[in-house]
This record gives C-alpha cells, structure tokens and sequence, in this order.
C-alpha cells in the first residue's frame, strides 16, 4: 500500500506533466468514445426512424436512394408513382395498409410532405411507438397542416399560424395564394418528421391547380374557397409505406411489385435497405474509427516520451528503491504501474468530459442536425475500450520501463552522474 | 560479518577503474570508520559489500553468505533483510511522509518487518529515540530540515534491526555541533541494537568514536589506466 500511496506522491510531485499526459489521453479517449457514441447514435437514430412498415414502395431506382428520399427526407425521388399503380397494389390481398407519400415542396428549408390522415396511426417509430400531437390534432381542412416539434421549435409556430409552402426545394416561387394553418404540432420523435411539414394529399394537388410543368400559368389564380369546392384525386404519390396482414406475405407482395408491368416499381424492406446503408458508410465509418483511434495512440505515446523524459530525473528515486532493496523488476513494475494509473485517470477522466459534453450538447445536436444521442451508462465496446487503452498503456509503458530496468541495474544504489 | 577475499572488479574488460581488495573483515557488532579521499573506490566498496554489483574475481560473505552464489533477486533480497544504508544526502523520497521514508525497506524485508511487530509504531518508537519532533511521522520528507532529514535516515536504515550498517560519509553536510550530536544519537542506536556499523567518511576527527579505523589506502588498490 505504501508502494502505490508513494507511486501517487510521485506522481503528484510532478504534477503538471503528468496532469498534461492524463488531459491528453483523456482528450483522445473522449475523441475516441464520442465518435463511437455518434457511430452508435446515429445508426440507433436511423434504425429507430421506421419502424412496423414492412415494405416501401417507389419509382425503380436504387434501394438505398428509395430509404433515404422516402423516410430520411434526404435526396429526390427520380421518378414518382402513378395513382393507378398506387392504387393497384392497394387493392392486392396481401395489403393490410397502405399510406401515400408525396414530396417535392417545401416550407423555410423544412420538407412538405403530402400523406393521408392514415399516416399519423400507421407510422411508427422506435420500436413501435405511435406519433402524439404535442398540440392540436389531425388536418380536417384541405389548407390544415401538422407540423413536426423542431419545425415549430425553429420557427416559433404555434395553433393556426399561417403557413406558405414554397414549390420546390430552396426555391423562390412560392403557393402565396394558398396559404396553411397550422392545425397540429407533433410531440418530438428525434425522426426526420420532426423537420417535416404535413399537408394531406388533396392539399398537394389543390395548390398545384394553378401550376404546370413546375411553374405557375400566368394569369390564372384559382381561390381558396373554389379549391375548398373541388374534388381532388392525386395524379402520382413519391413513395408508399406498406403493412402486410402477415409477414409471410412480404416477400411475395415484394416480389409481385417489382415484376409489376404496368410500370417500373420498386419494393424495398427497411431493414435490408437500412443495412445495404450501413454497409455503404462503414468505411467512412471505419475511416473515423481509424482516425479516432491514432488520436489515442498518439497520446499514449505522449505518455511514453514524457516518461523517457523523466528518467533522468529519477534515477536517484529509483536508486533509494534499489538501495532499500527493490529489485531491477520492482522497478521496472513501478514504472508500469505509474503508466497504467496515468492512463486509467486519463480514461476516467475522458468518459467524465464525454458524458459533461453530450450532457450540454444533446440538444443543441438534436435541433441542428436531427441526431439524438442518447445518455447511457458506458456499453461493453466501450469498457473494453478503455480497458484497451489501460492495457496499451501497459505495454506501451514497458519501453521506458525497460531502459528503467537496465539503468538501475547499472547504476546499483548509487547514481553515476 | 563482512569478509573480502582477494577481491578484484573492473565494470568491464577494458575499463580503465579496476579495484584490488586483497583481504578486509568487519566482526559481528564492530564499529569501523573507513577513511578515504574522493575517488579512492568507496562507493564501488560499497556496492560490492551490499551485493548490487559483483567481483570479477574473488568472494564477498556478508554475514555468512557469499553475495556471489546468490541470483539477482535473491542479492536484492537478502541487502534488504541484511543492510542498512544512510546515504551522503540522506536520499529521502522527498514526496513520501517521513513514516513512509522509515518503512520503504520494510517492504522488500519481510523478516526485518516480521522483527518491527507494528512498523507504525517501531518507526515512531525510533523519531523519538532521535530526537524527532512529535507527529513528525506525517510530514512530508521535503518539509523536513537537513538534521531532520538525516535523522530520518537513520531511522530508515536502523527499522526492523538489519545487522549491518552502512553509512556512506553521512556528517559530510553537517557542522561540527550537529556531527557531534547526530553521531551521539547514531551510536546510542547501533549499540543498543549490537548492530555492526561501517562508515566511510574522509574525516580522521571520527576516528575516536570507532573500534576500528581503516584507509583505503590499506585494504584497497585501485589501478587507472
């Protein structure tokens, strides 16, 4: 006990360097465990964004393409669906529910999208939950809209404001005449529907009476009440999420609409499409992983420079050890245990400014970027790889230590300056 | 207690330093003064009586073993049950308290732990038979005076009664009133304790204190080339 109590006096005795290596270790094992924590979050977030949908339907593109424009918002759709094809796979047996899904417009850079009231009880997300409405309710007039929590949050909306959807993506011409209110505001789902604006289908078409080929016809401007008066029946949808009645079914239901020969259709399963995602990023992944995981490396070999540079000064510590009767390997374990002791407070101390830093940055990630990161306790990856970085320090630690060894050996219980 | 029979060493092959000690004893419980200039091999002396190094001819038997037979670890061992050692600048861990200064050799000693009993305890027992203030056993050994500090090596080297004594010019930082009364206080220790002392020191006015008085220039020849 008086070993190590004397290891820490030693340690404490030069403080400021060994304060130094701890913050540097600390700071690559924050580093290191925060991009983890962001690997982890961000496949947890997209994992948990759909969730029940057994089957997404859109124009034939690519699997990955057909995910990414249809639940995360993110990239265009090619091509879009025909009512009629839209229709055709809802009317097959093997169909429980189907919600549309239109895309295109779009509202102070948040995305409009075009859906039927099915969609607020059919979606689900992490792990089944419903959609709740923080305020209001469902849209129950063609110019209603719901919005998403960082929607409202961002712009400061509440029930009734007026809304003006902008057509397109960043642009400039605007449904200035067909204005929306505000009907509904959704609870926060840390989805991409949070940063969604929610507008019926009849809605999508109603403002585009007065538009053609993607720009307005000049002179014509038809009112909101004869809107109100009309019928509207979509011409085309972006995307579908489907339920099957039974799970047994998917796989044939997938497989009738991609041979569909009316038109080109593709039918894709979240997960397998989620994972062909994962696997798509996991070298950029993997990229930051590596990087990350050199910050550490670098740092233990900080650790190991600033123990070489101390030997000297401590050759006549390690000779008191000698002259009191420690043997070369006490010396050489004493060294070691310096490092790992170094290296564990750098750990600790790492997972106490990681956890500090997504305490105070959670919600400012959230709103800027929609990735939640949720505050767990560590996860085994994570243990292991502090006790990695423990272990290196070990190692790493056995250089100076060596030279440690055979300078005692050498220099007995007297120093030979 | 201390036997060196036709002892030579040389750190290698071709150094320059070689040391000779034809033939030197110390008895169980002697006091020896051992008089000798900088440079005249004290240090290299020492180190082959307390085992860290060994002779490249002849044999070195500290208290009846030969240092020689024995393997590194159990050399480290044996100094630490056998030897006591005050150094020139007292050599404290300047960050321990002064109790943990007095215990470190209990660590790699234990019979010399075994003999303390409680090593708490022996090692107060010992600050106040050296006249050490009360509760000075949690002060840091940087906080200590040159005096104290000195007396706290003796402490050091005397815990747990090692029958040998080593101290290598220990009054050479002192004035002659301090020397006086830290060597008072060294000898009412080892005569207590019937421990054998060796103390290399350049200064002849010591000799009086001793059994014995020895040169270096008598039981050592050291060659430069």
């Amino acid at each position: 006990m008086t070993i190590f109590r004397l290891t820490l006096g030693s340690l404490f005795a030069r403080k400021i360097t060994v304060f130094m290596t701890i913050l540097a270790i600390a700071l690559s094992v924050m580093l290191f465990s925060g991009v983890e924590k962001i690997r982890t979050g961000a496949k947890a977030s997209f994992a948990d964004t759909i969730s029940g949908t057994n089957l997404i339907v859109g124009a034939r593109s690519g699997s990955v393409q057909l995910l990414l424009y249809s639940v995360f918002r993110i990239g265009n759709a090619t091509n879009n669906v025909t009512w009629q094809s839209y229709q055709d796979i809802a009317a097959r047996s093997e169909v429980d529910w189907i919600v549309p899904i239109s895309l295109g417009d779009s509202h102070r850079n948040f995305r409009v999208m075009g859906t039927s009231p099915d969609f607020f009880k059919r979606y689900k997300f992490r792990k089944g939950q419903s959609l709740t409405f923080r305020d209001g309710a469902v849209m129950s007039d063609l110019f209603d809209t719901v919005i998403g929590h960082d929607v409202a949050e961002a712009l400061g909306y509440k029930i009734s404001d007026p809304i003006v959807v902008a057509h397109g993506i960043a642009s400039f011409s605007e449904h200035k005449d067909q204005p929306f209110a505000v009907a509904g505001i959704l609870a926060k789902t840390g989805t991409p529907v949070d940063r969604t604006v929610i507008v019926s289908m009849e809605a999508i078409e109603a403002i585009h009476v007065d538009w053609k080929s993607g720009a307005k016809i000049p002179g014509q401007s038809t009112s909101v009440d004869e809107l109100r008066a009309m019928e509207f029946t979509p011409k085309a949808v972006t995307a579908a999420l489907i339920g099957v009645k039974s799970p047994l079914q998917t796989f044939a239901l997938q497989r009738a609409i991609n041979t569909y020969d009316q038109e080109p259709l593709l039918a894709i399963l979240p997960g397998v499409a989620l994972q062909e995602l994962w696997s798509i990023i996991g070298v950029a992944e993997t990229a930051l992983l590596a990087i990350s995981a050199m910050v550490v490396v670098t740092a233990l070999i900080g650790m190991m420079a600033t123990l070489f540079s101390n030997l000297n000064e401590r050759r006549r510590e390690m000779a008191i050890y000698r002259a009191m009767g420690a043997s070369p390997l006490t010396i050489l374990g004493l060294l070691v245990l310096e490092a790992i002791l170094i290296a564990a407070l750098g750990a600790c101390l790492g997972l106490v400014m990681l956890y500090a830093t997504l305490s105070i940055g959670q919600p400012i990630i959230d709103s800027r970027f929609g990735l939640f990161l949720p505050i767990n306790a560590p996860n085994l990856r994570e243990w292991t790889v502090l006790i990695a970085v423990v272990a290196s320090a070990a190692a790493v630690s056995l250089v100076p230590a060596l030279r440690a060894y055979r300078m005692s050996l050498a220099d007995g219980m007297m120093v030979k300056t | 207690m201390i036997t060196l029979k036709d002892v030579q060493f040389s750190w290698s092959k071709n150094h320059a330093f070689k040391l000779a000690v034809p033939s030197f004893s110390i008895s169980k419980g002697e006091t020896v003064l051992l008089l000798g200039e900088s440079g005249s091999g004290k240090s290299t002396l020492l180190s082959l009586i307390c085992g860290t190094i060994h002779p490249t001819k002849g044999r070195v038997i500290v208290d009846g073993t030969t240092l020689a037979d024995l393997s590194r670890g159990a050399a480290d061992r044996f100094r630490a049950e056998s030897i006591g050692i005050i150094f020139q600048q007292f050599n404290l861990l300047p960050f321990g308290s002064v109790l943990d200064n007095i215990t470190l050799p209990l660590h790699f000693a234990p019979r010399r732990r075994k003999n303390c009993g409680n090593a708490a305890e022996e090692a107060i027992a010992l600050c106040h038979a050296l006249s050490l203030p009360q509760g000075v056993e949690s002060i840091r050994a940087a906080d200590l005076s040159v005096g104290q500090q000195q007396r706290v090596a003796v402490a050091r080297a005397l815990i747990g009664g090692p029958p040998i004594l080593i101290a290598d010019e220990p009054t050479s930082a002192l004035d002659e009133t301090s020397q006086s009364s830290f060597l008072d206080l060294l000898f009412a220790q080892v005569k207590e304790k019937q421990t054998t002392l060796l103390m290399v020191s350049h200064d002849p006015r010591l000799a009086e204190r001793f059994d014995r008085v020895a040169t270096m220039d008598q039981i050592v020849q050291v060659e430069r080339s």
